[in-house]
């Protein structure tokens, strides 16, 4: 026998008690776990849509405002393509990606098309060496590790990659794009001829179904589109891929400054909103942690003291017989020691239980457990426990070992 | 051999001083059988505290084998506690949720022995109570007689050398309290020192000498006219 099997025994023997304090502790550990279970999948899921849904800023002609932009983009005001070489060129931290476009009305075998001019990235990757630069911009974003989640930068060919990513890497000037609907609508296929403005110009892919209006459109060489449509080196819009954080703090100051003739606008509610709530859910789940912890020791300490009162005779005649107030309080903190684990343990198995069960219901989000939740909670579990257990320890061990007898 | 030399001990109760020792004298030789009788508030029990080690006298000195035991700190007195002095108690003071094996294996778990060692040692004291059979039993599970022969051979555990019994027959009837004073002699026989409190004649009849104590002080006795 040891003291470790007598900590183990006299737990058990006393379940009630010894449930007690364990759902005292595991309740804070249970909320903590649960709350940044939800907070860091949500933050993933946002991140991951903010990603998906393209340019999150749009740089625009300073008449255009976005709900303009977004009814439709064919508003007509412009801006010089130059302002896109500035942008290139001025390296902002959290610009991602860069997509300047310019729309205008077309008819293709007599149905009126709308179409869209986009530059490919080889267009600045041209424009950055030929004024010496080509290893700053080269490609955007991607050297500067401002995302938490790192950018897709594809540097194949892919011409879907429009569809995620807003831009392509090359782009022939009498090649074309189709957005999938109007591909139905025109019957064309990859490797099709399609006439527009008299020039010949060839179906390079089909979009992806997007469930965006480009699905209704078709696009081409910007600079094909000014020359044709006779608009000259002008675009509508620059869309911008922009990391959240960066979005919603110093990138659009920045913009501003640098482009100060346009209109910077940003989905900066929604991405300030997301970016609040969730970092509200993670501060508000350590208080409620705190808090549950704080209510949890008490009960311990208050467990303890009872179970100390309890087990006076047993204590003094431990004592009586040779046990030494270090082996007291060792019984003690031993025991809280087992609790604080089993507290930290069981708390992080139901609270990551209670996410991934609640998960998809309440956020949308798919929950995976945290293994650096599961030290962390046993970690301030256990000294919780051991702190609150501390003076009912040192009672324990200050207990008069003359209560033995049998009229003390 | 144990010796007080004028130990007195006094409590506060209620702002009142109470005096359960009064300068007391004892020598107490090896391998005496020694009762102490006297009426309820008397200091019998707190004669017992301090000859084993767990209170502190307000004055005086208490010597065992010529240390002055209160000279030690605490932890040396609950060593020598552990080594040296056992105790048997009226209500057997058994840890109710452990086998009687193990509460007999306590103070050799305190003393470091091994776990093979506690098990055999319990064992053989179990035999020698009779309750070889009843090893694995928790107190809840036994008789009042059977609970204080286990109290006895947890007492034997560290094979002490002074044993200090507080009533330990008051809670058993006649036959069983016959059967554990028979034990107590027979510890005596091994050439143990035994100081037991009682109330009661018969059991006081079973020690060499008997001592009565009246107001906190100590008087010899002759053992016919005890309790």
């Amino acid at each position: 026998m040891n003291l470790r099997y007598m900590i183990w025994k006299e737990l058990w023997q006393r379940p009630t008690s010894m449930l007690t304090s364990f759902l005292a502790v595991a309740l804070g550990v249970t909320a903590l776990v649960a709350i940044q279970n939800l907070t860091v999948f949500s933050e993933q899921k946002i991140a991951g849509e903010m990603e998906s849904l393209g340019a999150n800023v749009l740089v625009l002609p300073p008449a255009v405002t976005l709900q303009d932009y977004y009814a439709a983009d064919m508003h007509g005001h412009t801006m010089p393509e130059e302002y896109v070489t500035q942008l290139a060129l001025a390296r902002m931290p959290g610009v991602e990606n860069l997509a300047p476009k310019l729309c205008v009305e077309a008819t293709v075998d007599s149905i009126p098309v709308t179409l869209t001019g986009i530059l490919p990235r080889s267009e600045f990757q041209a424009k950055a060496a030929w004024q010496g630069l080509g290893g700053l911009v080269n490609p955007i974003g991607t050297d500067r590790g401002c995302c938490s989640t790192v950018a897709r930068v594809d540097t194949s060919n892919d011409p879907n990659s429009l569809a995620t990513e807003r831009t392509i890497q090359d782009l022939g000037e009498r090649e074309i794009i189709l957005g999938v609907d109007l591909a139905n609508q025109l019957g064309s296929h990859p490797g099709d001829s399609l006439t527009l403005w008299d020039e010949e110009f060839t179906v390079l892919s089909v979009l992806p179904p997007t469930g965006t209006i480009d699905d209704g459109r078709m696009f081409a060489h910007l600079h094909a589109v000014q020359e044709l449509s006779q608009a000259g080196p002008v675009i509508n819009v620059i869309e911008i891929m922009a990391c959240c954080e960066d979005a919603a703090g110093s990138l659009i100051p920045n913009l501003t400054a640098e482009l100060p003739q346009t209109r910077i606008v940003t989905i900066a509610q929604v991405v300030q909103t997301q970016v609040a709530v969730n970092g509200l859910m993670s501060r508000l789940s350590w208080v409620f942690f705190a808090i549950l912890l704080m209510v949890g020791g008490a009960g311990i300490a208050s467990v303890m003291y009872a179970n100390v009162t309890e087990r006076r005779k047993e204590i003094g005649t431990l004592m009586a017989i040779g046990a030494s107030r270090r082996f007291v309080t060792r019984l003690f903190l031993g025991k809280a020691c087992i609790l604080g684990v089993a507290g930290g343990v069981g708390g992080f198995v139901v609270g990551t239980v209670v996410a991934i069960a609640l998960g998809p219901y309440l956020l949308g989000i798919q929950v995976r457990p945290i293994p650096m939740l599961l030290a962390v909670g046993i970690a301030t579990a256990t000294f919780v426990s051991l702190a609150a257990s501390l003076l009912p320890a040192r009672r324990a061990a200050g207990l008069d070992p003359c209560l033995v007898f049998n009229d003390a | 051999m144990y010796e007080l030399h004028s130990v007195t001990q006094n409590y506060q109760r209620r702002g009142q001083i109470v005096t359960a020792l009064n300068d007391s004298n004892l020598r107490i030789a090896d391998n005496e059988f020694i009762a102490v009788v006297g009426p309820s508030g008397s200091g019998k029990t707190t004669l017992l505290s301090v000859l084993g080690g767990m209170l502190a006298p307000t004055s005086g000195r208490v010597v065992l084998d010529g240390q002055s035991i209160y000279d030690l700190c605490v932890d040396e007195r609950t060593s020598l506690r552990s080594k040296k002095i056992g105790f048997v108690f009226q209500s057997f003071n058994l840890i109710p949720w452990l086998t009687a094996s193990e509460n007999v294996q306590i103070p050799l778990m305190v003393n470091r022995w091994d776990a093979g060692s506690q098990r055999h040692r319990a064992e053989e004291l179990l035999d020698r109570v009779g309750l070889g059979n009843r090893r694995d039993h928790r107190p809840g599970e036994l008789s009042q007689g059977q609970q204080q022969r286990v109290a006895l051979a947890r007492t034997l555990a560290n094979d002490p050398q002074v044993i200090l019994a507080d009533e330990p027959t008051g809670n058993l009837d006649a036959d069983t309290r016959t059967q554990v004073m028979q034990y107590l002699q027979e510890f005596h026989n091994d050439g143990r020192t035994i100081v037991m409190v009682t109330h009661d004649a018969q059991t006081a009849a079973f020690a060499q000498r008997t001592l009565r104590m009246v107001d906190g002080v100590v008087r010899e006795e002759p053992s016919a006219q005890a309790a």
